[in-house]
């Protein structure tokens, strides 16, 4: 089905829920004035990005009164937010959640919590083990979290289980400045994205935020990318903005019919070499 | 070929924005900075005004009796062209009566009593206009060392402290410093004649060319020989990269207890904000 979807690309507050919630509230109901049948926040809209210490204190369960409001909120517009989610036994992992008709639909726990550069994100959190698409109202989808999408296994999975959407919740820190017009990390990003897509006959749906947090820009640009790679619509660098695009069928079967990419592609063999590669690991 | 080149458009609006949102969001609308009559006090004053609007920023110029007149007087060209408020406190009197008591101290001792008198007065506008004080140290120097540890290096955030001298020359351009302050020769204007290419042996952008490769690309030393940069530059550019990391650390602390603060007791300054 064609569905609209809206991108909210905010500036969390670092280790703010009350005012992140408000601000996430505000937004969702902006897009559910707008027509819209998807919001998607970045990853951790609702805590900010360099928690460090603060991850156990900010925290919280599925069951906590924030995920009750979210889940109130989804009753008429399906939701995709980040967070920090904790669990009865202490661990706490950078989380998202997909929500609709009230119900928790979905839970994603990013698996690649990057740790090198100006990343520390796995001395602070627990990582998550597996990649699960899942059905919703607008066909199968898959959820990733940021550095997650890095990783080209994590949408192949995805897509080997059949999303047509990848939904990205991102918070991108911006850098790597020189003489071409963007910065370095938005340069990959559209990269990427764009390849994604094509790659996987997929739409992509990223989310970033802006804002400072210690001198570190979060540089924005979300954007919705249609199965052929081409952006359908972004949002601005370096700005809170808010963008929405009509995501349509008839593109994904189009481009499936012109280059189908995902019905060729041979699950077997690639099972097949790579637990060669696993099995042959550790010989020499 | 030089490898520093930047989006200056994109620059300004990444260093105009960090100011803005930095500054507000602690509380505070307002920035302090000392302005020496040169081009990273010159750029910062741009970068402030258009941050947080000029009449929210206030620049005081400090010079010492020995200070080349013509830097208060590009000081002053400076605060006019951006807008910002403009104060003259001269550390001539603070200064002498600290050294009637030593007579004999070098230049180095001189150079750094100036700039942490110049730090106090700073710090102390902070407090009279409820304003941030703006580093305007750069990367080149603090890569060098060539500042004083909480003397001009101490700030309570620094907009240009990820730029290269070179790139400071290309941004000043773009926000149109006033042309006499980007064309003269740095100076840390302590005693006359004073430049700091004469004194470091080496020109910014010779350096800037080399620390750029070795810190941003991490090139090996064989990879920069073949760049074309002398092996004994390298050594002694590596050499005063490692002496002065003191100075750009916290005072290291003892460790005795389980979180002992920036060890294991980690948060963003932007706690709660």
């Amino acid at each position: 089905m064609d569905f609209t979807a809206s991108l909210a690309q905010i500036k969390p507050k670092l280790g703010c829920l009350p005012e992140n919630l408000a601000t996430i509230e505000e937004n969702i109901v902006r897009a559910r004035k707008e027509g819209s049948d998807l919001v998607v926040f970045p990853e951790l809209a609702l805590t900010g990005y360099f928690l460090k210490d603060l991850v156990p204190d900010i925290a919280i369960s599925l069951d906590s009164p924030e995920i009750s409001r979210l889940k109130k909120l989804s009753k008429d517009i399906a939701i995709s937010v980040g967070f920090v989610e904790s669990t009865s036994d202490y661990r706490f992992f950078n989380s998202s959640l997909f929500l609709d008709k009230g119900e928790i639909v979905h839970v994603h726990r990013k698996v690649y919590l990057p740790t090198y550069g100006l990343f520390d994100e796995q001395r602070y959190m627990a990582r998550g083990d597996r990649f699960r698409a899942f059905d919703s109202r607008f066909g199968r989808i898959g959820m990733l979290i940021c550095e997650d999408l890095w990783h080209l296994s994590a949408p192949y999975i995805l897509a080997m289980q059949g999303a047509t959407t990848i939904v990205c919740l991102s918070s991108s820190p911006g850098r790597g400045l020189t003489d071409d017009e963007w910065l370095g990390s938005t340069i990959a990003w559209q990269r990427l994205n764009a390849t994604t897509a094509t790659f996987l006959n997929a739409r992509v749906l990223y989310c970033n935020r802006v804002g400072y947090e210690d001198g570190i820009n979060f540089w924005g640009g979300s954007e919705a990318v249609g199965p052929c790679g081409t952006s359908l619509s972004r949002a601005k660098l370096l700005e809170e903005d808010f963008v929405t695009a009509v995501i349509k069928e008839s593109e994904l079967r189009r481009e499936r019919i012109l280059a189908p990419l995902m019905r060729d592609e041979n699950l077997p063999l690639t099972l097949r070499e790579l637990q060669l590669i696993e099995s042959e690991r550790g010989r020499t | 070929m030089s490898r520093l080149l930047v989006n200056t458009k994109l620059l300004r609006k990444i260093l105009v924005d960090f100011i803005r949102e930095e500054v507000c969001k602690t509380g505070v609308t307002k920035g302090v900075l000392g302005l020496s009559g040169g081009i990273d006090s010159a750029l910062v004053a741009f970068l402030a005004a258009e941050a947080l609007g000029p009449e929210n920023v206030h620049a005081v110029c400090m010079p010492y009796r020995t200070s080349n007149p013509e830097s208060e007087a590009h000081a002053r060209i400076v605060a006019d062209a951006c807008g910002v408020h403009y104060s003259v406190v001269p550390i001539t009197p603070m200064v002498d009566a600290y050294f009637e008591m030593f007579p004999d101290t070098d230049n180095m001792r001189r150079g750094n009593k100036m700039a942490r008198e110049r730090m106090t007065i700073l710090f102390d506008h902070s407090a009279l206009h409820g304003a941030l004080v703006l580093g305007t140290s750069n990367k080149t120097e603090l890569l060098l060392g060539y500042g004083t540890l909480y003397g001009d290096m101490a700030s309570a955030l620094n907009p240009i402290g990820d730029l290269y001298k070179t790139q400071i020359w290309q941004l000043s351009e773009e926000m149109e410093v006033p042309r006499e302050v980007i064309d003269k020769k740095p100076s840390a204007d302590l005693w006359a004649g004073q430049t700091d290419e004469q004194e470091l042996g080496f020109t910014y952008r010779e350096v800037d060319e080399l620390m750029y490769r070795m810190v941003d690309l991490r090139m090996t030393d064989e990879e920069l020989v073949r760049e074309g940069f002398p092996t004994e530059f390298t050594a002694k550019i590596r050499e005063r990269i490692k002496n002065s990391h003191f100075k750009r650390r916290l005072p290291i602390i003892a460790k005795v207890s389980n979180r002992t603060i920036d060890r294991d007791f980690r948060y963003s300054r932007d706690w709660g904000k």
